[in-house]
This record gives C-alpha cells, sequence and structure tokens, in this order.
C-alpha cells in the first residue's frame, strides 16, 4: 500500500470571520484484534476552527463520528513523544500539528516498524525499551554505592549542556520511521539508539570507553548500517543534531575498528 | 483465570513509582509495574521548572538548609500539611537530588564569576562563588527564602524520568505497559493486589502480591480547564476508593497554577517568572505588586491565581475570541536566557500560540494543575485503614502539601517519597507475617465482578453517553468547583455531579468489539472519576473557611478553631451519591511551626486555641537555646528522624555545612 505523500504547504491566515473549511481526514484503519476486517482507509469530515490540533480533531472525531478509532495521546503538549504518526506520509507528532497547516484533506496513518496496536497506535514503548536493554542505555558508574549525604560530583556547566542537548530525545520514533535502514533491518538502533550512545559517550559519569561502545554498534545493526539519508534529522521534532552525531559516532567507531 | 504473583504490584511508571520499585527490588523484592503508557510518556515529564532541594550553592541560595525548605512549605501549605513528614521531605531531597545527579540528570551547573540576572524587573549582576564551580544550580521559584529549584533548563521532569526509568531498566524491573488496574482486591482488612485490564486486548487479569502501591499522580482530568495529560484521571486514587476502606485525604485541596497558555491550558513553567518574568494586564500595566508587595510575582501559587482572577474580574483582562486573560512577559528575559534555560518553553509558544516570546507577551490564564489530596497514608506511605496498601507521590497524601503545594516540591516528592516509600515497602515485605496469603476463590469473585460491571455496560442496554457525562462532569468542576468557590455554587455542583453519578449507571457503550475499546474505556473510568468529582465538591461545600488553595467567598478567612484538620472521605457503597465525611485533627501542641501569617496572602485568620501556648513554648525554645546548633533547636522542637529509614537518615554536606 502507498501513502500519498504531499508538500507540506505554507502557513494559511484564516480570517476571523470566514467560514470554517471542512477537513477531510482520511485514516488508516486496522485493528489487529479483528483480523477478518482487511485494513482500509476511513474519511472522517469536521469543521476546521482557529487553533485546532490533531489531538482536538482526532479527540473530536471519537467523541462525536467514532468511538472506535485508536490514538495515543498522553500530555498534548510535545513533549512526552506519544503521538508519533504518519501526516500525509511524513512522520510528526500529532499534538503539535496545526490543521490550519494542512491542506482540507489529508491522511493519517501508523508509524511504521513498530508493532501496530490498532488504527494509529503503534507499540513505540516495546521497541524503545528493546532498545535500551541491548544499547545498555544508562550510566555505568564506577562505583556501585554513593554517599547521599556528600557534595555532588562536580561538572562543567557547559558539558551539562552538551549532555543535555541530546537528553531532550522523546523516543517518540519519528526517527526510526524516516529511516531507510530501519525498513530494511529489523534490528537496526536507529537514529534513537545511535544519539543515546553518543549522550552517553560525553557522560564522564559513564565510565565505559569507547571499546565497549563498538561492542553494542559496530556493526550494520549500529552505526555502520546508516546509509546517511537523513530522514531522522529532517524528522525529529526535537531538533535533534543526530545528523552530526552519527557521522561524530561513524568516526569513533571506524576508529575502533582499525585497531 | 490468569493470576500474576509477585511481592510488591506497582500501578503507575511514573517517577514515583519507578523510585519505590528500584528501592523494593534492591532489597530483594521482585516488582512489576503496572503503567498505562510507556514508562518514560508519564505525566512526570511535564515537570519544566525544576526540583527543590535545599542545596545552597549559588549565591543567592547561600543559608539555605533544611529549616528554611521546612518553614516554606509549611507556610505554603497554610499549615494544612502534616510537619514530621515535612521534615522527612526536606531532609531526604537532597540525598535524592544527588542520587539523580549521580544516576545521569544532566542538572544545569553554577558557572564562577559574574552573570547577569533579572530580579524584580532590573538587571543584576551576580557573582558565584569559586568553590560552587561546577555544583548543581539553583533557580528562584514562587514561595521560596532562597532559590532553591535545581534544574535541567525547561525539562527538568523529563531528564529525571529518563534517567529513573532507564534505571529501572538497568535493574530488570519488569513493566508491563498498556495495562490498567480497574479495581484493587482486598478482604476489608487487607490489600492483595489488583483487577488489571489489558488495554490492547482488552483481557482482565489478576495481579496478586504482598504489598500493591497506587503511584498513578493526580486527577487533573475531572475539570475542563488543566494543565494535566489526558491519562492524569486520577484512577488509581479512585479504585482505592472505591474499596469503601482505604480514605481520601483533602480531595477538595486542588491547585490552580497561574500560568497555562490560553485557552489550551498547556503549562509555562513557574521558571519563567522565577528568571524574571512579569504578569501584566490588558495595559501592559504590571499589577502583582500592587496586590502583593513583598512577593509580587512570587508569591505561592494559589495567592497568585486568586489575584489574577480578581484582576480579570476588575475588567483589566485582555480579550480574545476566547474569552479573557492576561500576559505573561518574558521579553526583558532576552533571547539567550530563553533558548538556554527556557526552550521548552519557547518551543509550546511556537508550537500552539504561533509567537516568539523572546519578542511578544505569552497569553496566560490559570488552569487546574495538581491534586493536594489523595490516597491517605501514614508517613511510612501505607494506608492506616488497608493494610498493604501504600501510595506515594501526586496519588498519595500522606500530607506533604496541605492545601497548597510549592513549585518544585512535586517532582521532589516523586523521587523523595519512592525513596523512603520503597524502603518501608521492603520492611513490609520482609516480614514472614505479611507473605501472600488469599484464597483463589476471592481473586477470582473480583475478576468475575468486574468483568460482569464491563459486559453491562457493553450490553446492558444502556442509553447513557460516557463522552457526554465526562464533558458535562469536567464543566461543573471548572465552572463551580473552581478557584473562588462559594457555598451556593459548590451545593448546585453536588446535586448536579449526583444526578451524573445515578446516569453514569446507565452508560450503554455502542461499539462492542474486542480489543482496546477506547469507547468503553471512557465509560469505566468517568464512573470513577465522579466518584472523585464529589470527593472534591462535597469536601469543599463543608469546608467553611478558606486554605491555601481552597478559597471560599463565604468564608473568605482562615479558620484554625474550627478547621485545622484534614477531610478523610471513604466511600461506603456503589449505590451511595456522596461519599462519607470525617475529620482528623492536626495537632498544634507537636508543631515545630505553629501557625501564623503565610508571609503573603490574606493577613487575618482566625486562631486555634493551642496557638498562643504553642507559640510561647517554641519561643522560649528557641530563646533557650540560641546558642545551640541549629540542628539541635529542631530536635528540642520537634522529634522526626526516627521515622525516617535508617539508610536514609544523616546531615546534607554544603560548602558552607562541611560534613566533619
Amino acid at each position: 500500500m502507498t501513502i500519498p505523500i504531499r508538500p507540506i504547504r505554507p502557513i494559511q491566515p484564516i480570517a476571523a470571520d470566514a467560514a470554517p473549511r471542512r477537513l477531510r481526514i482520511r485514516v488508516l484503519r486496522f485493528n489487529p484484534q479483528q483480523p477478518a476486517v482487511a485494513a482500509h482507509w476511513q474519511t472522517y469530515e469536521l469543521d476546521d476552527a482557529a487553533g485546532m490540533t490533531l489531538f482536538i480533531a482526532l479527540g473530536e472525531i471519537r467523541e462525536k463520528l467514532d468511538p472506535s478509532l485508536q490514538f495515543d495521546f498522553v500530555c498534548r503538549a510535545g513533549i512526552c513523544g506519544s503521538c508519533a504518526m504518519l501526516i500525509d506520509g511524513r512522520p510528526a507528532l500529532a499534538c503539535r500539528t496545526l490543521t490550519k497547516n494542512l491542506a482540507t484533506e489529508f491522511t493519517l496513518a501508523p508509524l511504521p516498524v513498530f508493532e501496530l496496536i490498532g488504527d494509529l497506535s503503534v507499540d513505540t514503548g516495546k521497541w524503545m525499551r528493546g532498545m535500551s536493554e541491548r544499547l545498555e542505555s544508562w550510566v555505568h558508574q564506577q562505583e556501585e554505592a554513593i554517599d547521599l549525604r556528600r557534595l555532588e560530583a562536580r561538572m562543567e556547566p557547559e558539558l551539562a549542556e552538551k549532555i543535555y542537548e541530546l537528553d531532550r530525545c522523546i523516543e517518540c520514533g519519528c526517527c526510526v520511521a524516516a529511516c531507510g535502514t530501519a525498513r530494511m533491518r529489523e534490528d537496526f538502533v536507529g537514529a534513537v539508539g545511535l544519539n543515546k550512545i553518543a549522550r552517553f559517550r560525553l557522560d564522564p559519569r559513564d565510565s565505559r570507553s569507547d571499546e565497549d561502545f563498538y561492542e553494542l554498534i559496530g556493526d550494520d545493526n549500529g552505526v555502520f548500517g546508516c546509509m546517511s539519508l537523513l530522514g531522522c534529522h529532517d524528522f525529529c521534532p526535537k531538533h535533534l543534531p543526530l545528523s552530526s552525531q552519527i557521522a561524530f559516532i561513524r568516526r569513533k567507531m571506524v576508529a575502533i575498528g582499525w585497531k | 483465570m490468569k493470576i500474576v504473583y509477585t511481592d510488591v504490584l506497582v500501578i503507575g511508571g511514573g517517577l514515583a513509582g519507578l523510585r519505590v520499585a528500584i528501592g523494593a527490588k534492591r532489597r530483594g523484592h521482585e516488582a512489576i509495574i503496572l503503567s498505562l503508557v510507556p514508562p518514560k510518556r508519564s505525566h512526570s515529564a511535564a515537570a519544566q521548572g525544576g526540583m527543590q532541594a535545599s542545596l545552597g550553592n549559588v549565591v543567592k541560595g547561600q543559608g539555605d538548609n533544611e529549616d528554611v525548605h521546612f518553614e516554606d512549605t509549611v507556610r505554603g501549605s497554610d499549615w494544612g500539611a502534616d510537619q514530621r513528614v515535612v521534615r522527612m521531605f526536606v531532609d531526604t531531597a537532597p540525598k535524592a537530588v544527588r542520587e539523580l545527579a549521580a544516576w545521569g540528570v544532566p542538572w544545569s551547573r553554577v558557572a564562577r564569576g559574574d552573570r547577569q540576572v533579572i530580579i524584580n524587573g532590573q538587571k543584576v549582576t551576580l557573582a558565584e562563588r569559586d568553590e560552587a564551580h561546577g555544583l548543581l544550580a539553583q533557580r528562584d521559584f514562587g514561595g521560596t527564602k532562597k532559590w532553591r529549584t535545581c534544574y535541567v533548563s525547561d525539562g527538568t521532569g523529563h531528564a529525571m524520568l529518563f534517567a529513573v526509568s532507564d534505571r529501572a531498566i538497568a535493574e530488570s524491573i519488569t513493566v508491563h505497559e498498556r495495562m490498567e488496574a480497574i479495581a484493587l482486591i482486598h478482604d476489608g482488612g487487607r490489600c492483595h493486589g489488583a483487577v488489571v485490564r489489558n488495554l490492547v486486548t482488552g483481557d482482565l487479569s489478576a495481579y496478586v502480591a504482598k504489598a500493591t502501591t497506587i503511584a498513578t499522580g493526580g486527577a487533573g482530568r475531572v475539570y475542563r480547564v488543566t494543565t494535566n495529560a489526558v491519562i492524569c484521571e486520577g484512577i488509581g486514587t479512585a479504585i482505592a476508593l472505591e474499596t469503601g476502606v482505604a480514605r481520601l485525604g483533602n480531595m477538595e485541596a486542588v491547585q490552580f497554577h497561574p500560568t497555562a497558555i490560553f485557552p489550551a491550558g498547556i503549562l509555562v513553567t513557574e521558571g519563567c517568572r522565577g528568571d524574571g518574568g512579569l504578569l501584566k494586564d490588558v495595559d501592559g500595566h504590571r499589577f502583582m505588586p500592587d496586590y502583593e508587595p513583598e512577593k509580587k510575582e512570587l508569591a505561592s501559587r494559589d495567592v497568585v491565581s486568586r489575584r489574577m482572577e480578581t484582576h480579570i474580574r476588575k475588567g483589566k483582562g485582555a480579550r480574545s475570541r476566547f474569552g479573557e486573560h492576561l500576559w505573561l512577559d518574558i521579553t526583558q528575559l532576552g533571547r539567550a536566557h530563553i533558548e538556554k534555560n527556557l526552550r521548552e518553553v519557547k518551543e509550546i509558544c511556537e508550537a500552539f500560540l504561533g509567537i516568539d516570546p523572546v519578542e511578544q507577551m505569552i497569553a496566560v490564564r490559570p488552569a487546574q494543575h495538581y491534586t493536594m489530596g489523595g490516597i491517605r497514608t501514614d508517613h511510612t506511605g501505607q494506608s492506616p485503614t488497608l493494610k498493604g496498601l501504600f501510595a506515594a507521590g501526586e496519588a498519595a497524601c500522606w500530607d506533604l502539601h496541605g492545601f497548597n503545594r510549592l513549585g518544585g516540591n512535586s517532582v521532589a516528592e516523586t523521587v523523595v517519597a519512592g525513596m523512603i516509600v520503597g524502603e518501608s515497602i521492603a520492611d513490609y515485605c520482609d516480614l514472614l507475617e505479611n507473605d501472600a496469603a488469599i484464597a483463589t476463590g476471592l481473586v477470582r469473585e473480583f475478576v468475575a465482578a468486574e468483568q460482569a460491571g464491563l459486559d453491562r455496560m457493553v450490553s446492558g442496554g444502556g442509553s447513557e453517553n460516557a463522552s457526554t457525562l465526562r464533558g458535562a462532569m469536567q464543566d461543573i468542576m471548572t465552572a463551580k468547583v473552581g478557584i473562588f468557590r462559594t457555598g451556593a455554587d459548590l451545593a448546585a455542583a453536588v446535586s448536579e455531579l449526583q444526578a451524573l453519578l445515578e446516569r453514569s449507571r446507565h452508560i450503554g457503550v455502542r461499539g462492542g468489539g474486542p480489543g482496546a475499546n477506547p469507547e468503553l474505556v471512557t465509560a469505566y473510568r468517568v464512573r470513577k472519576m465522579l466518584k472523585l468529582a464529589l470527593c472534591v465538591a462535597h469536601g469543599a461545600a463543608e469546608r467553611t473557611e478558606s486554605r491555601g488553595a481552597h478559597f471560599r467567598e463565604d468564608f473568605p478567612r482562615r479558620d484554625d478553631a474550627q478547621w485545622l484538620k484534614r477531610t478523610l472521605a471513604t466511600w461506603k457503597g456503589d449505590d451511595h451519591t456522596l461519599p462519607t465525611l470525617a475529620y482528623e485533627a492536626l495537632d498544634v501542641k507537636t508543631m515545630e511551626l505553629p501557625p501564623g501569617w503565610r508571609g503573603y496572602g490574606a493577613k487575618d485568620y482566625v486562631e486555634h486555641p493551642d496557638t498562643p501556648a504553642r507559640t510561647a513554648e517554641v519561643q522560649t525554645l528557641r530563646e533557650r537555646l540560641r546558642e545551640a546548633p541549629r540542628f539541635d533547636v529542631q530536635h528540642a522542637l520537634m522529634r522526626y528522624e526516627d521515622l525516617l529509614p535508617k539508610s536514609l537518615r544523616g546531615r546534607n554536606e554544603r560548602i558552607d555545612e562541611p560534613l566533619s
């Protein structure tokens, strides 16, 4: 099945007194609990409104038109990463997408790669936990026990900021859905995983060396699987510096591989 | 029937639940976390501005310590808090923030030397000390005497949640995602676990545990206008209430945050004001100094929210097609500061308001933000009436916040309570007498009853629409149980909510398909939410005084003589339409800080008869121990150290208070 891709339209100002547009929202539907009903496109019509996001639009559809429609929202403020989906074929956070920036008719589909729960809901949680376990995405401390009564270990303020820059990832899955390699290699760690390695590599509290990181990502399911198409970078809703981080990590891993 | 057995069942995968599970597991007890969503998507992530811990690293925090944090918190609570719990909390908060630093949270750090800040609308230069360089930085927040709020830009909750969640993964803690506890299994005296619905397949199963912990956060979604995430529906709190045995404390204490963007209700952090942002009206006038000459924009949240609404009532609100609002002005902070320390705020303004806060003011109005009330527990986190049931974080009322919570004290509470309650659960599970001993017949009865209830909603021929009822409830709560409350409004709210609860017994779910069935989810949740809403509204109607965030226009004074007590709500039967209320008095005679004026807000209140004697006693003691170290003075006033788990005791080191 191909999903039509439209160019993103520039923001159109809506006059306050103009009659609202009638939106036609085409949603790709399938419920794995009801395998007898084949995947199909379903169209919902509703009036556009000022400031309407896809969070508001989908809520209205479920409340007024179709209570069975499945999708995920949590924070509805662009910080929790629950609501990533394909909007006109492009991965994005639905809660942060204003309908005024979309055409009158547009499509919504679940993120690819992740296991489908139903309609627009996918299981990013399971995928991300698997990635975290595999890459051991936590600080590997030098000492087991720390004395919590003592002053905290110092860190240069600029370094803390650099770590936070990479720590801002919300694991929404947009980078994985936008990744060519992830479509071909089931076990590819994705930009989200490579960014984690970059983040922990930067952190002096983590005792792991580049040799240790090479064991985790020094293959085609890791950094060498990246084809540098960089859909991840283009579609990251937090604007993480993924292209430079992947290039940097690749260089570091190549250096280990040649030893 | 599928039964899962574990030592510790933790319901809720946010910061509090994760930290409880880590604590229990480290003591050798198996823990399973149930979470509606992947844990890293929990509402803990939405805490932006920071976590209070009295480290005193920055110059404006110098002199801060547990004593100052204690007094700020008690005054903030309007004397509703349990002062021993506040002491346990302020003592553990520095340890918690340091543990998180070791676990990888990229806390913002102090840089030595001069830096420009905005204080009270003026540019000021601060010189940070050499010896503080590289330690955790603090910013200013409302209701605090010192700069105490540790932060990670304005993504503090996110960074904390990811570090703690990754720690839980590192320690192989099992998380069952998209699982919802819909009833507690109990025998009237002891809790044995929960009936759990799988939100993907719709199947029910039972989880049986020695200890069950509820850490499901707040219930903001009983209101229409709220900063809370859509999953903050208070279901964990409601299933405790539905046991008829566990009690909810102070449900009428609901916080409204001053700066939610208008009209979407999305939070912008108190850090905006802490860093120097100002509140302005339709004329561009900075109005807060007119009402609060001392603390101005940085009085406690309840006070600032009321002043804002009063100012709007005076006709000073800016008008938009969605109604009236005020302005938050952070333009004077400058681009560099905003893009570094308030970047989430900037992103939110761009995405939802279409403005750049570096250039333009932000439309704001107060919105529901925090549930001070919750499952009543003792200082160990256990329900005094239902053994084996624990609660931690926003879902709990062990009573740290009383009638108003200070900004930055809630994320701090999640991890502090997680540390303390995790230890006490481990102690509980260590005792042989607390082994799980429950007949499968009882488990089966609970699962069958829940299944029957769900089946009735799908095929019982009911005609009521769950979404309609929920919308009506949210409108009633926002219109009549909000910032300003009156007896007439509250009485109307209670009877209207009772009518909705009656109607909710006849909900009919239109689609009966297998799987998640989001309509069915709304249906069973709205019945639980209505009970919580009734606890809030009924408690507020009965409380004929004003305290903290609970403000009665018809009873504007705080009345310690009548109301220095905690409301306790129980739900005695499923056919009831009102909670049964009882009250638990706070003992002035044992308070370290006897009731007085908060230092902001209204100055007149009705004194408790015990207050003068206790105040004199405290003064005499302080006078006598004038030369003594502050720890000795505190010790003489109120004992609390013995209440802390042994592993969390001990003084906290500071630059100005080195440990020997």
